[in-house]
């Protein structure tokens, strides 16, 4: 019997065995399907990692190394090239690598830290052929940061999520030619700074309410014809457009990896795609916890780090038995905040609520409810679906509280 | 003249109102910390930016670089046009210099590599 399991050794499970270890818990063991540790960042290469953590720009690899340099100097136990199949509710993990062959690890406490996938093409249902040249923004990353390809000359992108826009920098700055950036909605997905310096420095135009509805193409992708939407996301027949490419690559959103939480059992958060966990992180079986993007998609690493670190600490508690008596208040949200993590509270203690709104809100107010009456309020001059917020709760507003209901009023 | 700019400093991305006579600017606002002023005064004057790429090792495996300050953006090209031109020895560790001087700034590495 192992203390605890770790399935991932990209931020969220690196910060999470680190906490662990730090709480007390010495037998951590991390389990990681790549030949190294740090996740997606090893191919983030660009910077802007860790201003609230280390208050200076990092680029992805090196914020990685920060975490994998003190995994190492506690001599917490990785597994790489190991890929986990089963994660069982009675916390057994089943697990395969060329060493070990297929082997399993019972432990006191698991902490899942799977990440997230991209959303591929056969999720958006364009017509036409399937023509070579269609890459996620992430594989287009992937081959031009660890491979050292060029996946193509003349570029457009459907979607406007951050790894989009960043891949459209590095492509251009590489010799290619970024055509459009078409973005369904009418506001953009990716943060306004990454507008600023990846499109507008390179005079790439940013098309919102416009999308991708013909791919053109046998061998290899000729071209796509584009389209604006109307308010109902309905592209509009006298708008097309045929724009000639050879690239066409997709940054539209990404989708929590929780095949192995189902297969435990776990319960799912349907608009989060992750668990429902309380402000532990502990889902809703007893000591296996969620952190970073396999709990909901996050626009920081510095806030994968901070999630992991909650679960970490949990964990290692939960090992050592320092639970204290349960409460149960569910948090409930408007339409106007898509959702929240946590879910819901199982301590009163002061505790930290992250949300995302559905869409873009100037001036208004964020409220928290108990029993009809206004527990918390906090005004915000605009809010984005792009930009995850937060709001600090006190213990006290716990009391008597079955459910707490999180509004966005708007002022006029 | 006004100029809105878009702060690239954090994520937070604040709007910066700048006000311009002729080339000298008489007003800053709308910035939300001290970085944002020094930013809106470097991008009105002289605009800089960091770049980040890969530069091929003799193992020839890719090494992601960074420039350890900001260049001219006018400059980013030509910079990628340099770095695209080295090939790197390894082993190497995160913060070697791979080459001095490219545009004022050092290209280092961001990456350990055996």
């Amino acid at each position: 019997m192992r203390d605890l399991a770790i399935i991932g050794g990209g931020p969220a499970g690196m910060s999470a065995a680190i906490s662990a270890y730090e709480r007390g818990i010495k037998d951590v063991v991390i389990l990681e399907r790549d030949e190294h540790l740090g996740g997606i960042l090893q191919q983030c290469i660009h910077n802007g990692f860790g201003l609230h953590r280390f208050n200076e720009e990092l680029t992805g690899p090196e914020y990685a190394e920060r975490y994998a340099k003190k995994v190492m100097e506690y001599g917490i136990e990785v597994k790489l090239n190991t890929m986990v199949l089963d994660v069982s509710a009675d916390k057994t993990v089943t697990a395969t690598n060329e060493e070990d062959g297929i082997f399993s690890i019972k432990a006191k406490a698991i902490i899942l830290a799977m990440g997230c996938r991209e959303r591929s093409k056969g999720a958006l249902n364009i017509a036409g052929y399937r023509p070579s040249g269609i890459y996620s923004a992430g594989t287009a990353q992937k081959l031009v940061n660890m491979k050292g390809y060029m996946p193509g000359k003349n570029v457009v992108i459907l979607g406007s999520g951050d790894i989009g826009l960043i891949m459209a920098r590095r492509m251009t700055l590489e010799g290619a030619k970024v055509k459009a950036v078409c973005e369904i909605m009418p506001y953009s997905g990716g943060l306004a700074r990454n507008i600023e310096q990846c499109l507008n420095d390179f005079d790439i135009p940013l098309k919102l309410s416009h999308t991708v509805v013909k791919i053109d193409g046998k061998g290899r992708l000729c071209g796509v014809t584009i389209a604006q939407v109307d308010e109902n996301r309905k592209p509009m027949p006298e708008t097309y457009e045929y724009v000639e490419c050879d690239t066409l690559l997709l940054s539209v959103g990404l989708i929590p990896e929780n095949e192995l939480s189902k297969g435990a059992d776990i319960s799912l958060d349907k608009i989060t795609g992750g668990a429902v966990v309380d402000q532990n992180r502990e889902t809703s079986v007893e000591g296996i916890f969620a952190c970073g993007n396999v709990l909901h998609v996050h626009d920081l690493v510095d806030f994968v780090s901070e999630e992991a670190e909650i679960a970490g600490v949990a964990a290692a508690d939960y090992i050592m038995n320092n639970n204290v008596e349960k409460t149960a208040v569910s948090i409930e949200t408007d339409g106007k905040i898509r959702y929240s993590v946590p879910q819901k509270i199982t301590e009163k203690k002061d505790v930290k609520i992250y949300f995302r709104a559905s869409g873009v809100f100037n001036n208004v107010r964020i409220n928290v409810k108990s029993n009809g009456n206004v527990v918390f309020s906090k005004k915000k001059q605009k809010i984005t679906p792009g930009e995850m917020e937060s709001i600090k709760l006190k213990a006290d507003v716990f009391n008597d509280a079955k459910t707490l209901y999180l509004e966005l009023e708007e002022l006029l | 003249m006004t100029r809105i700019l878009t702060c690239i400093c954090c994520p937070i991305g604040c709007n910066i109102k700048v006000e311009l006579d002729e080339r000298r600017i008489s007003a800053i606002s709308g910035n939300g910390c001290a970085r944002g002023k020094e930013y809106a005064n470097s991008e009105c004057t002289n605009p800089v930016r960091n770049v980040t790429s890969t530069v091929i090792t003799k193992k020839g495996i890719p090494l992601s670089v960074k420039t350890d300050r900001p260049i001219p953006k006018e400059r980013m090209f030509e910079c990628v046009k340099i770095i695209n031109k080295i090939v790197a020895e390894t082993p190497v560790k995160t913060g070697d210099i791979i080459a001095e001087n490219v545009f004022g700034s050092n290209i280092v590495a961001t990456k350990s590599m055996d």
